[in-house]
């Protein structure tokens, strides 16, 4: 058959692994990133003419990081990579995508989507303070620009990454003032056996910790947040209040702070596609309904990566290159020699598996998020408070998420709630008194992420 | 009222069947209305919530202004605020074809009491320096403004309840039956609702019902395509809309308070009755973003976060269906307002209320009377 139209979206461990795959068969994809250059955001790169070697860059992922990046060099003007440029619809097998000031109607006969996650956050009272970051823009700040985002900071969340970024932190030379753990102490040990599928990162993990308590960094596990503190001026973030396991209150100094909840998958162009969804009960947010090998209910789209199971970069290589075989035989094309999607399957399995016991070791605290005070802002784009949003399923008598983003403006706004949607959800759904899959998903809107009105269509001169 | 009776059905629950049920209980009625969904949930919370006159079809215009009166009191009747603003609306010309249309309708519209000022290009900069030098003319009506339509139907809901009309949402009707006593509505859910009155006020759905009542009409279905920039310094204080004779060149624009300013026109895309899903065409915004550019270029500088459609019912002469059955005495319509029902709501509301409680309108509807099709048809 004639070459046929491959399109790949995100250029991180799940993108890059599905265009090698898909080059080795023959093909030509085309690649679509919004990032200057590939890595996605674990393997991101550092802009050109930053010399720091990999292992300041990456820590304990340097190995992968260089892999992946050699992966992607060798595939240079053997696909059509498109970075800086954002897919900002997806209807009726077509792609839109922004490149430059000109927007393309781009066709397909296969799309994989790899869109990756960002950090699933709590909305705490005085979370839009100068000087609190998500996890991930800490580490970003890391990685890309070698700066940190604080002179002592501290790390508020729950799961890997919170420990990941606290030990990236300390080795690169920052004060760490501490780690404040949501998990009780005892939750790692429930998960255990779960987790025991991923021996090396459990190793790992333990290696964090060591080299945490090497630096002299507290770890407070099962604190309660309360608020994240103004300094003396009033201007910027001073401190973080929280109670102790033990059910002391306590401040903790420091002027820059690292929040963040495990990962919140980026599922946008999937909802316009218009796939179906499912409630997933461990990482207790909608994902994209998908086949073991990343089909999705809309004929011709694939997924792969974070954006629809939150495995992690590992999981993610592996998720790309089940996607990539599935397009290949779907399209009719043999698979190149030596794939192995059974060993792949099985590999994934026991990530899967890992996964889950995360989720027990590092409880996504729901109870915490329904009880925030009502004064605390929860959409930080259209300014609206967690009272406001209780009032709509209330007072206004919203039953589910997008009839609130309705009347309280709650999902609404320039980030349509990709940052606060899952907590909104919670808030909701306590309010009304009924399990949180009742109240719905909120529903995305092109574009996925803002679109200057200066664009022009493709065939404009 | 728990034996599902009452002196009138209401079925559908967007801003025409919300507005009905509370100028009913206002008249002592009492009214159940059905909706499918959520009120408000279609083409009543997704349009572009402009309380416009000027434009209209002149026969309409006596609607127009009595609904135009009742959103000044809107607050005090429903005790809740829906964001309306007085702010005047303006439609610009870019050819002097369109300014001569302009003025004809200017001259259509004096009799009826809205008034209307024509202004130069130049003299229509000089009051909103950010329109474009391509701007050869402006028709500015004072008195019309916008208003949230998300909130607009679910408050005369509210408000209707809290006068005691039942409001029964998730409430899908599969079947009307004509009975010795009037009607009676069955319910998907088992239950029977009967009232010697029935309006039917479905929005886009509303063709098939009138056809199942022996009443066919010709309507076809689209969804507006709109959408919404980042929130900026609020600047843009009248609604905007263009006068052509191309769909292509109408754009509408408002900047709410808050900062945002919501957009639509241009076309429209597909919408669809089944699966109540209608969506924006990637190319129809694109095509938005020249129009905006065209009239405040400005916004050339602004990005837009978010686009929606809905699901509006036309009719093929672009007038709606609104008044009593030709073939039943204790049958109302009020359903295919073409995109542009959302200022007539209240006034709609108002006017059939008094219609099924006093046997007459004050106000002459007779232009919107679904026998204008049955005469064609024979």
């Amino acid at each position: 058959m004639a070459q046929p139209r491959v399109t790949i979206v995100g250029a991180g461990p799940a993108g890059t692994r599905a265009a090698e795959l898909l080059v080795a068969a023959g093909l030509h994809p085309l690649l679509v990133d919004e990032a200057a250059d590939n890595g996605g955001q674990i393997y991101r790169r550092q802009p050109a003419g930053f010399r720091r070697p990999p292992a300041a860059l990456y820590g304990t992922e340097a190995g992968r990081a260089t892999a992946l990046h050699a992966s992607f060099d060798a595939l240079r003007g053997r696909i059509e990579h498109w970075p800086e440029s954002l897919a900002w619809n997806l209807r009726d097998g077509v792609l839109h995508v922004l490149r430059g000031e000109r927007s393309h109607a781009l066709p397909f006969d296969a799309l994989i989507l790899a869109t990756g996650a960002t950090d699933r956050l709590i909305p705490l009272p005085g979370w839009t303070l100068p000087g609190v970051f998500t996890l991930g823009g800490a580490q970003i700040a890391l990685k890309a620009q070698a700066c940190a985002i604080g002179r002592r900071v501290a790390f508020l969340g729950s799961g890997p990454l919170l420990y990941l970024v606290a030990a990236q932190y300390a080795k690169a030379g920052a004060e760490v003032a501490a780690v404040l753990d949501t998990a009780p102490a005892g939750a790692r040990w429930r998960a255990l056996p779960l987790m025991a599928a991923r021996p090396a990162l459990l190793a790992k993990g333990a290696a964090l910790l060591a080299r945490l308590r090497r630096a002299g960094v507290p770890v407070h596990r099962g604190v309660t947040p309360l608020r994240l503190c103004p300094d003396a001026s009033g201007a910027r973030l001073g401190g973080i209040a929280f109670r102790q396991a033990d059910g002391r209150e306590a401040v903790l100094d420091c002027d820059a702070s690292g929040l963040g909840w495990h990962l919140r998958a980026e599922t946008q162009l999937a909802g316009l596609a218009g796939c179906g969804f499912d409630f997933d009960r461990a990482s207790r947010q909608w994902l994209p309904r998908i086949d073991a090998d990343g089909r999705s209910e809309v004929p011709g789209l694939y997924m792969a990566g974070d954006g629809v199971r939150l495995l992690g970069a590992d999981g993610a290589e592996i998720a790309g290159r089940l996607a990539a075989l599935a397009v290949l035989r779907d399209l009719g094309f043999a698979p190149p020699a030596g794939a192995d999607p059974a060993a792949l399957r099985r590999r994934r399995q026991a990530m899967d598996r890992f996964r889950r016991g995360l989720a027990i070791a590092f409880p996504w605290p729901a109870q915490l998020v329904a009880g925030l005070p009502d004064e605390t802002l929860v959409c930080r784009c259209e300014a609206i408070t967690a009272g406001e949003l209780r009032r709509s399923a209330g007072a206004l008598d919203a039953p589910e998420v997008n009839r609130a983003k309705a009347f309280s403006r709650v999902g609404m706004g320039r980030c349509q709630g990709r940052m606060c949607g899952l907590a909104g959800a919670e808030i909701l759904a306590a309010a009304r008194g009924v399990p949180v899959e009742e109240v719905g998903r909120l529903r995305g809107q092109a574009p996925v992420k803002p679109l200057p009105v200066a664009a022009l269509r493709e065939e404009e001169a | 009222m728990s034996d599902n009776r009452a002196d009138v059905l209401v079925l559908g629950g967007g801003l025409m069947g919300a507005a009905t049920a509370f100028f009913l209980r206002r008249r002592g009625l009492s009214v159940i209305l059905l909706e499918r969904g959520l009120v408000g949930q279609q083409a009543s919370g997704v349009n572009f919530g402009n309380v416009r006159r000027q434009g209209r079809f002149p026969p309409q215009l006596p609607l127009a202004n009595r609904s135009r009166a009742l959103w000044g009191q809107l607050p005090e009747l429903l005790g809740e605020d829906i964001e309306f603003l007085p702010s005047g609306h303006l439609r610009v010309a870019y050819t002097d074809e369109a300014a001569g249309m302009m003025e004809a309708y200017r001259e259509a519209a004096r009799p009826y009491g809205l008034k209307l000022e024509v202004l130069s290009g130049n003299a229509v900069r000089a009051r909103f320096p950010w329109l474009s030098a391509e701007v050869r003319a402006g028709s500015w009506s004072a008195e019309d403004g916008h208003a949230n339509p998300r909130l607009a139907a679910p408050a005369f809901a509210r408000a209707a309840r809290r006068a005691g009309a039942r409001i029964e949402e998730n409430t899908e009707v599969l079947a009307i039956e004509r009975e010795a006593a009037g009607w009676r509505l069955d319910a998907a859910d088992g239950r029977a609702f009967r009232a010697p009155v029935l309006q039917v006020s479905a929005g886009a759905w509303g063709g098939r019902l009138a056809a199942q009542l022996g009443e066919p009409v010709p309507i076809v279905v689209r969804g507006p395509q709109m959408g919404v920039t980042e929130p900026v310094p609020y600047a843009l204080t009248p609604v905007l809309g263009v006068t052509a004779t191309v769909v292509g060149e109408v754009i509408y624009l408002r900047q709410v308070t808050r900062g945002n300013i919501v957009f639509g026109g241009v076309g429209h895309g597909p919408a669809d009755l089944d699966t109540c899903r209608a969506r924006v065409e990637p190319a129809i915004t694109l095509r938005q973003f020249i129009q905006l550019r065209r009239m405040v270029p400005a916004l050339g500088a602004l990005r837009i976060i978010r686009t929606w459609s809905g699901i509006e019912g036309y009719m093929h002469d672009e007038i709606p269906v609104m008044g009593p059955s030709a073939r039943w005495p204790d049958l109302f319509y009020a359903f295919g307002f073409c995109g542009a029902g959302f200022q007539l709501g209240p006034g709609v509301g108002d006017v059939m209320a008094e219609l099924i409680a006093a046997g007459r309108s004050t106000t002459p509807i007779e232009p919107f009377h679904i026998a204008r099709f049955a005469a064609k048809a024979a």
